[in-house]
């Protein structure tokens, strides 16, 4: 049974007539309401993980759940559809469980606070953000097990609970969820701020009804809503094709050793409508590697990149839902059957982006994006330090930007909205660490007429003994190059001992035993390269040797031959001459480097680890 | 007598501003700049304003100076060449720049990545580190910091920065570095950045010491060529120059410590309405300085403006103290468009800028800006007092009629739609520094100077609810105003980082002491007499574990009486009144900071003859303009003969040389003592 929405105030909202200028004034207000929402959380948070790295998202939407500002698509549909119980004036609902929103959150470390808010006993609007917990409890510290084979080992898991119902604080549900996690104090504080920003928003939305009152206010968000619809009709219109385009891309591994797990969309038009097809798509993991894709939210992420290009003021909000079709097979790696691990679905999710770049691109090269950093790469360092006390870290980390239309990829920077580094005189003074190295890794982005940003290499000396975990990908496969751009250097983690030895170890890996003074070199991988590397001008490549950003011998992949620091010309035109010739007169549109079996067969000498093995539910399928 | 010259320098006009301090009498003078060299457009002011005074320079006692000349050496890429030196494994520090992308999802396709200030290639590693602690792990060694500042030397660095891990707790390797760079590049000016910011964060420490850095020989450079020619002048007196927080400091430091300069120019305007706020009896404004391209907002609460701990300038966000300041594209030039795919009607934050200007001008701008839509709307008369300059009125309507025609609604409709999107615009702005900042804007009333300044002021008041809406005496010259009238002031600051129920008082009173002590020699040196300086503490207090911290004013006295406890008390009131809860975790005293002050100028303003409230005799004409959906009739008045106590029932304008009040249809202007006209609603 759907949610019973409890007003006092029954009177319908009236539809009213809203002059343009008054809707974009409303329109500036709701997204400044959110702006707030960010400020409020950053200030009043204190896990790393939000505060410094701002790992959270906020979103208003209607009295009807549909989101008006936001970045993730409105939840509150399904939501609300699945919740047995009332929606009150005074209630707050917190909830983590993906299963019980379709997804819209995709993992359990996500809490999510949801705040009904009321207006002289009407239902006006909803106020909501979610935020990653640095841990939940569950089998390792940080809450995500890339070796779980079901969500039950992934820490405490809250359905749709209300911590405040009619205005009453339940101080014992908090307490129970509170006892369930290592960093108690983080989680408390982080959830004392997504309630602070979601009553900050809910206070801006009141006062903007007051402002302009409760009808115009609410025909207001009808209208932008409706405005979205006609701007992407239009987009949809003019930018996507009726013949079907068809793109796929991998996860590398699984952490249990078996991968890649194939992910395949297909597009057209059909009937002024885009239909998405996630058919293709292998099925869902043993391990936590799924990622439940919530349909509204990939809705989102499809208008985002189109509406990007056109008219980037413009507010995303939900209403060109109906515009877009998406169908994911159940059972699938985007579609897992609870009770499926899912604390590992940070590199599907990224992966989605590049499979949106891919598939929109296609038709129109010139704005089509190289892969690139399109994950959160993961580590985790906890122990008991020599006073006994427990430390626990959870890092996100950056690298390289794909190159672009507009130019080269941004070396070592994040595709996440907000997101920053935690400073590593930080991370130094309250974990016991040293960074020791925190640069790009050289010629790691792709080379291309724009080079596709680098990788990073942080350097990690563990100054206590303790575990890490990793959660990386791109390792296997490669973060391809576009319109003639080479692919860039996969990711790649050393474990080097104080008497200097070295050993490569796996980008999904689990409690990782490390000693004091062993260093860990973190190295992502780089963005995907853009357009003919023989295209870039030979001085920019030399001048990007002298910086440390390409080396002499990474110069030779934009056929640039470097003598005493100079470009020597002559042979650059030879080298360039010659590299013309020995390829194909077009050049591809999608370079991946290699395909799949090649990859395997040259995964141990390339990348020091065993190739992983093919999943076994394709065996069984095959068998079918 | 004393007299005191301020002088602003804005991109068309310096403005200045002569007080005789003991009368309260000043004489203004506008003059076109001279970007080329602005000290020739200082010159001509200061002989041309003299000689109004009937004075010679030699009386000048002091010469107060705001400036943006170390904003633009930012802004344009014209600071210095500069190298610099970090630990070994971070050179590229200033490259990836914490990682950050801005805009939303997918704004990375998007984004031009804006080049470091020190470039990569001007950046070299020296071995050794300093722990968390501030203890050594590994030591310097001379051979390496000799051959990597030789290296330097041949790259031509023009300025030299050493930023070096946890250096804010240990500056004994950059002290080496700096010994060893005396040497090797005996000219080069060096800025290190456990003496620019002793503060955590390598990233923030290291930006803020190289933009110090880069600064320094273009300010050092302006700052002796300004000095040498007010002295063969025949001025004697002494040169301060504001601070981005509105303080005034030594000529002589601003070259050490240009970074502090980097807001001196929005500083002027705020200081300037300060001692307008306080002769009109105000207490809290909400500042509202509109320009051609941009509007700059800031708070003052009782008198005294609201201070932000990072400057922000450009893409840059460096750690110094600043007036919070807020800076919006929205300017009398903003443009006014109407995307196609959207139709919706967005103004700014493109400008027409001063070339080629609004269509008004008739200076080759084309594009409809928001001084057209005034002018459109008749809000600004066609004919500015003087004559000497009409404005395009048909030019303005044909720009403006494009929008009408893309939004399908009248001329008028989509001239005050332009009016009310840009005012909204400022008003986003004054929500960011107010009420996101748990001030409620009803308990200020809202101050409108700078060329536009004036005109919106009465509209966005009414968004905000801050009454009056204030239109200050002489809005154009409110910077140099400022210049004249701020004091002296320097500051420092101290990490704590202690548990607040492991901190004693006596621990807190010790580290106040000597940061008196310190900011007072500062003071004493610049030539404050030492009975005039007053220091003032602050107190930054978070839960532990929180990234921000709130700052609190300390009063020593207080403390002695109220305890730790009284701090951590006022800490969680404020908590509450900001972010709407309290916590029960463990408060941190993070920072300990004094500011030390020279004495506030007692300047009586200088009254107006009192009127009997009729504003007839600076009647000048009756006009119409379009308010509240239809034209209506109006009348111009000429501030000059406005006398005190006149009231103007709205609508109305007000014209003077270099700016216009504009007087909404249901409001009341009263005209103060001082000529500052107070707009509130009518009834």
């Amino acid at each position: 049974m759907p949610a019973r929405i409890i007003q006092t105030n029954p009177t319908p909202f009236a539809q009213q007539a809203i002059d343009p200028v008054s809707l974009d004034i409303i329109e500036n207000a709701l997204r400044n309401a959110r702006i707030e929402m960010d400020a409020t959380l950053v200030r009043t948070a204190m896990s790393p993980g939000i505060r410094e790295q701002g790992d959270s998202f906020p979103l208003i939407a209607d009295h009807n759940g549909r989101m008006i500002v936001g970045q993730f698509g409105s939840y509150i549909g399904p939501f609300l559809d699945g919740f047995e119980g009332t929606i009150e004036e005074g209630d707050l609902i917190m909830l983590s469980d993906p299963y019980s929103v379709g997804g819209a959150i995709s993992h359990s470390n996500d809490w999510l606070v949801l705040l009904p808010v009321f207006k002289d006993g009407r239902l006006i609007a909803y106020t909501s953000m979610f935020g990653h917990m640095s841990d939940i409890g569950g089998k390792v510290a940080g809450s995500m097990p890339i070796d779980a084979r079901s969500i039950f080992e992934e820490g405490v898991r809250i359905p749709p609970v209300k911590i405040y119902a009619k205005g009453q604080y339940n101080a014992d549900l908090v307490k129970l969820i509170m006892t369930q996690t290592r960093t108690p104090d983080w989680c408390k504080a982080d959830l004392n701020a997504l309630i602070a920003s979601c009553r900050v928003a809910a206070r801006r939305v009141v006062e903007m009804a007051d402002r302009f009152g409760d009808d115009l206010f609410v025909s207001a968000t009808e209208e932008l809503l409706a405005r979205n619809h006609r701007a992407m009709a239009s987009l949809i219109e003019s930018a996507i094709g009726d013949t079907p385009v068809s793109f796929e891309d991998f996860i590398c591994d699984d952490g249990l050793g078996y991968g890649p797990y194939r992910i395949k969309c297909t597009m057209w038009k059909q009937d002024g409508r885009v239909v998405l097809d996630f058919d293709g798509t292998d099925p869902q993991s043993e391990g936590s590697i799924n990622f439940y894709l919530n349909e509204n939210m990939l809705r989102m992420f499809f208008g985002i990149y189109m509406i990007m290009v056109f008219d980037p003021q413009i507010l995303f909000n939900d209403g060109f839902y109906d515009l877009i079709d998406v169908r994911i097979p159940e059972g699938s790696l985007l579609k897992p059957r609870f009770p499926a691990a899912l604390s590992g679905r940070t590199h599907a999710l990224g992966r989605i982006f590049d499979i949106l770049g891919g598939l929109l691109g296609q038709k129109t090269p010139e704005f089509l994006n190289a892969a690139g950093f399109s994950s959160s790469p993961h580590l985790f360092y906890s122990g008991t330090d020599k006073k006994g006390e427990w430390f626990q870290l959870f890092q996100i980390g950056f690298g390289g930007i794909p190159g672009r239309p507009l130019g080269d990829g941004p070396d070592g920077h994040s595709l996440w909205p907000g997101f920053t580094n935690v400073p590593n005189e930080f991370l130094e003074r309250y974990f016991p660490l040293r960074i020791e190295r925190y640069e790009t890794e050289a010629d790691s982005g792709g080379a291309g007429l724009h080079r596709g940003g680098n990788g990073i290499r942080m350097t990690y000396r563990f100054l206590e003994p303790g575990t890490i975990s990793i959660h990386d990908d791109r390792w296997f496969t490669k973060p391809w190059g576009v319109n003639g751009g080479k692919p860039g250097a996969r990711a790649r983690k050393v474990l080097e001992k104080p008497d200097g030895t070295q050993t490569v170890v796996g980008n999904k890996a689990e409690n990782i035993v490390v000693e004091k003074d062993d260093q860990l070199h973190f190295i992502t991988w780089g963005g995907g390269g853009w357009g003919d590397p023989l295209e870039r001008d030979p001085a920019l490549v030399a001048h990007e040797i002298v910086q440390g950003l390409v080396t002499v011998e990474g110069a030779q992949a934009y056929g640039v031959a470097i003598v005493d620091g100079e470009v020597d010309a002559a042979a650059t035109e030879a080298l360039r001459a010659r590299m013309r010739d020995d390829r194909d007169a077009t050049l591809p549109t999608f370079d991946h480097g290699a395909d799949i079996e090649t990859l395997r067969a040259g995964c141990q000498a390339e990348t020091g680890l065993p190739a992983p093995i093919q999943p076994r539910w394709q065996l069984a399928m095959a068998a079918e | 007598m004393a007299y005191r010259l301020g002088v602003d320098v804005g991109g068309t006009f310096t403005d200045l501003l002569l007080l005789e301090a003991g009368t309260g009498s000043f004489w203004r003078h506008k003059t076109p700049s001279t970007p080329h060299d602005s000290s020739e457009g200082i010159l001509d002011g200061v002989e041309a304003i003299c000689a109004k005074a009937g004075i010679t320079p030699a009386e000048v006692e002091i010469f107060l100076h705001g400036t943006t000349v170390a904003t633009n050496a930012v802004l344009e890429g014209k600071g210095a060449r500069v190298g610099l030196i970090v630990t070994e494994g971070y050179k590229q520090v200033m490259q990836i720049a914490r990682s950050f992308v801005p805009g939303g999802l997918a704004g990375w396709i998007v984004w031009p990545k804006p080049e470091p200030l020190a470039k990569l290639e001007d950046t070299v590693e020296i071995a050794g580190r300093m722990d968390a602690q501030g203890g050594e792990v590994r030591p310097i060694d001379d051979a390496d910091i000799r051959a990597q500042l030789e290296k330097l030397k041949s790259r031509g660095v023009e300025a030299l920065t050493v930023s070096l891990m946890n250096a804010y707790l240990n500056g004994a390797h950059e002290l080496r570095v700096a010994e060893l760079a005396a040497e090797i590049l005996p000219d080069v000016p060096i800025s290190l950045s456990h003496v620019v910011l002793p503060e955590m964060q390598e990233y923030e420490r290291t930006l803020t010491t190289v933009a110090n850095a880069a600064v320094r020989p273009v300010v050092g450079r302006y700052v002796r060529n300004l000095r040498d020619k007010l002295r063969g002048a025949g001025m004697a007196g002494q040169l301060s120059l504001l601070r981005s927080d509105g303080g005034l400091m030594s000529s002589e430091k601003s070259e050490e410590h240009p970074v502090s300069l980097l807001m001196s120019g929005p500083a002027g305007g705020v200081t300037g309405a300060l001692w307008v706020a306080k002769n009109a009896g105000l207490k809290n404004i909400l500042t509202l300085d509109v320009g051609g391209t941009s509007t700059d907002v800031a708070l003052i609460e009782n008198l005294d403006a609201r201070r932000v701990r990072t400057t922000e300038v450009g893409h840059l966000s460096v750690r110094a103290s600043a007036l919070d300041v807020k800076t919006v594209g929205a300017g009398g030039g903003s443009i006014a468009y109407v995307p196609e795919l959207t139709r919706a009607l967005r103004v700014g934050p493109q400008s027409a800028g001063a070339v080629p200007g609004p269509v008004a001008y008739g200076k080759g701008g084309t594009l409809p800006t928001v001084t057209d839509a005034n002018v459109v709307l008749g809000y600004l008369p066609e004919a500015l007092l003087g004559g000497t300059f009409k404005l395009d009125r048909e030019g303005s309507i044909k720009a403006v009629q494009t929008i009408a025609d893309a939004l399908g609604i009248d001329l008028y409709a989509a001239a005050r739609g332009i009016i009310d999107i840009v005012n909204e615009n400022m008003f986003g702005a004054l929500r960011m520094i107010s009420v996101q900042q748990g001030y409620d804007p009803r308990d200020f009333a809202l101050m409108g100077f700078g060329g536009a300044g004036p005109i919106h002021v009465n509209a966005v008041a009414r968004l905000m609810g801050s009454w009056p809406a204030v239109s200050p005496v002489s809005p154009g010259v409110l910077c140099a105003l400022g210049d004249a009238t701020t004091r002296m002031r320097t500051e420092t600051a101290r990490s704590f980082s202690t548990l607040a129920r492991d901190s004693k008082v006596s621990d807190l009173t010790a580290v106040l002491d000597e940061m008196a002590a310190q900011t007072r020699a500062s003071l004493i040196a610049d030539g404050v007499p030492e009975a005039d300086i007053t220091v003032l503490f602050e107190v930054d207090v978070r839960y532990a574990g929180q990234a921000f911290e709130v700052p609190l004013m300390l009063d020593p006295e207080m403390l002695g009486r109220d305890g730790i406890v009284g701090i951590t008390a006022r800490f969680d009131a404020e908590h509450e009144r900001l972010f709407t809860f309290t916590m029960e975790s463990p408060h941190e005293i993070v920072n300990l900071r004094a500011v030390a002050l020279g004495t506030v100028l007692e300047l009586p303003a200088p009254e107006l003859p009192k009127g009997d409230g009729d504003p007839i005799a600076a009647r000048l004409r009756d006009h119409e303009l379009w308010m509240e959906g239809r034209m209506m009739p109006a009348v111009i008045y000429d501030r000059a003969k406005l006398r005190q106590g006149d009231v103007i029932p709205g609508p109305a304008i007000v014209i003077e040389m270099d700016s216009t009040t504009l007087i909404e249809s249901d409001c009341v202007a009263t005209v103060d003592a001082f000529g500052n006209i107070l707009i509130n609603p009518a009834t």
